[in-house]
């Protein structure tokens, strides 16, 4: 019961912190949104989002599918600008810039989408070298250097030997560690990886793989990484906080033994898979 | 209750017009920022790359279709005139007419028409694809414009290869009415071209490439537009094909028309009236 009081504390004492615009104990965060708005017409998605990302921890946003994780996730990179709010890169409030500008932050920030988004029209080697060839970052390099390059960061996914073959021809875990490997394959490697759904799709032992990718990663780049999902086995896995978004806002932060102890009948519903009660459908088929 | 209704017409028929004249401003902008690029990829070794790849998907690859077209129009335009002509004691003219409808009209307006099914249709599947599948996000989230990337290489392929594209429909539907007149039908070769060389002014055909060059520059931009805009699933992408195809064929016809206004003018006001017959 005290161990549960205690870890209430400090959930409650975390939830906080994620709110409060600055201050906190990570020291200052490498991306940080204070009071996010964001509607699509009339459908409000995120009504007022306040969160602080520590440097170099894995950040794990759950929620219900449509809750707006992927539309948070986009404006960390500027892919969507908010209706209202401020968002930070570094201290740098980027949600105002213009996309011209925009380019030298994103090229500090990898984006792994849940589709993947390999281009079917190249290799999976010009996939992975996309990043720094379209940069023009390859040019300060040799073609040799830049295979090698590319060849180290499919090893390092297990995906070594790919790399004449299209997106067409590879299983969606196969795509999953090429997109991954694509997120990797920049030099000064990327601050911030962001992922969106990194398991969804996929079997078990799929997802196992791609959780150990994720965590692999983070050891070996000290990269900060943000990861959306709905899959709790995943956020267990990889994650070092993992924040509960409902209706818009958080309503949950913590480790994963901290939201084990949350009351909120949301969170516990979430956490257990069971449905809300306004979702489940009783009328006689 | 009558003037509830109009109201009501009235307040439709206003939201429908609003919506045409943003979208066509939507489209200009995309168009504007597309063709925007144009300088600067001219100097760049990458957007050479891009371009030539294009060029090979949309120029190298249309070559038979339009080559086809060109040569059944020619000869059915020869089958459907040669008796008329005949009849009048015109026959040796028939290569007159046949081969200034199709270098000034049909060989540029059907060579748009066979390259907006072709070309617009699968510019519109790749790119729609490309959105469905967060192609196009993925490519700003790297930090690389999509419109430069994907549009720009399209739009200049269009407008450089549809006129070349054309040379082979005018080409061939030349070649084709010759076959019907002379192979088939029997007149002289001399005097057929000799009339034709009489009539047709390298004002026609240079007109029918100018034609051309708008056509295909606009496949090109309505094509990626709603690839770009396109809506989700595999139904929102082949809405796009089927929208961006009957968009592409409007607008040759609507720009042949326009055009040919404005080029008689311009011809008359050089050279005066030119009978033919």
């Amino acid at each position: 019961m005290s161990s549960g009081t205690a870890s209430s504390l400090s959930f409650e004492t975390r939830l906080d912190a994620a709110r409060q615009p600055a201050g906190g104990s990570d020291g200052p965060p490498i991306v940080e949104l204070r009071d996010v708005h964001k509607s699509f017409g009339t459908q409000p998605v995120l009504g007022g989002i306040n969160l602080r990302i520590a440097r170099g921890r894995t950040t794990v946003i759950i929620g219900r599918s449509g809750t707006g994780k992927s539309v948070l996730l986009q404006h960390i990179v500027g892919l969507i600008r908010p209706d209202r709010g401020e968002v930070f890169i570094e201290g740098r409030r980027i949600s105002h810039l213009p996309e011209r500008e925009l380019v030298e932050i994103r090229r500090e920030i990898s984006f792994v989408f849940q589709l993947n988004a390999l281009f079917d029209s190249m290799t999976v080697a010009q996939n992975v070298a996309f990043p720094m060839v379209e940069s023009g970052r390859a040019r300060h390099m040799s073609a040799a250097r830049l295979r090698e390059l590319v060849r180290t960061r499919l090893e390092l996914v297990g995906m070594a030997g790919f790399e004449h073959k299209r997106p067409a021809e590879l299983s969606g875990g196969e795509k999953k560690r090429v997109a991954l490997a694509r997120a990797i394959a920049v030099e000064p490697p990327p601050k911030v990886i962001l992922y969106d759904e990194p398991t969804a799709g996929l079997d078990p032992q799929r997802s196992d793989v791609i959780n150990r990718l994720v965590r692999r990663l983070q050891d070996e780049f000290h990269v900060t990484s943000v990861v959306v999902t709905h899959d709790m086995r995943s956020a267990a896995a990889v994650g070092d906080r993992i924040l509960m978004l409902w209706n818009g806002r958080f309503i949950a932060d913590g480790s994963l033994l901290e939201l084990a102890s949350v009351k909120d009948e949301h969170v516990r519903r979430f956490l257990e898979g069971r449905a809300e009660p306004s979702d489940i459908i009783e009328k006689p088929i | 209750m009558p003037a509830r209704v109009f109201s009501s017409l009235f307040e439709r028929l206003g939201a429908l017009i609003i919506a045409r004249i943003s979208g066509f401003g939507r489209f200009a902008v995309f168009s504007l920022y597309a063709a925007s690029f144009i300088p600067a990829d001219l100097l760049s070794r990458r957007a050479w790359g891009r371009l030539l790849q294009q060029s090979l998907q949309i120029g190298t690859r249309s070559v038979p279709v339009v080559m086809i077209t060109g040569m059944f129009v020619g000869m059915v335009l020869a089958v459907q005139a040669y008796r008329q002509f005949e009849s009048a004691g015109l026959g040796d003219r028939l290569g007159v007419i046949v081969n200034l409808t199709v270098i000034s009209e049909l060989g540029p307006v059907l060579a748009g028409v066979m390259l907006a099914g072709r070309v617009g249709g699968a510019l519109t599947a790749e790119i729609g694809t490309m959105n469905i599948t967060e192609q196009l996000i993925a490519l700003r989230s790297m930090g690389t414009d999509p419109i430069r990337f994907l549009v720009t290489p399209r739009f200049l392929a269009c407008l450089v290869l549809t006129p070349l594209l054309t040379c082979y429909a005018n080409l061939l539907g030349s070649f084709g009415a010759w076959l019907i007149t002379v192979k088939v039908y029997g007149q002289d070769s001399g005097p057929y071209w000799e009339y034709t060389r009489q009539f047709v002014e390298l004002w026609d055909l240079n007109s029918g490439l100018f034609k051309s060059m708008f056509f295909g520059g606009s496949i090109g931009l309505i094509s990626c537009y709603r690839g770009f805009h396109c809506r989700r699933g595999a139904e929102g992408v082949g809405e796009a094909c089927t929208g961006a195809f009957v968009a592409s064929f409007i607008v040759i016809l609507v720009l042949d028309f326009f055009l040919n206004i404005v080029m008689n003018g311009v011809y008359e006001l050089r050279y005066g009236f030119k009978p033919i017959i």
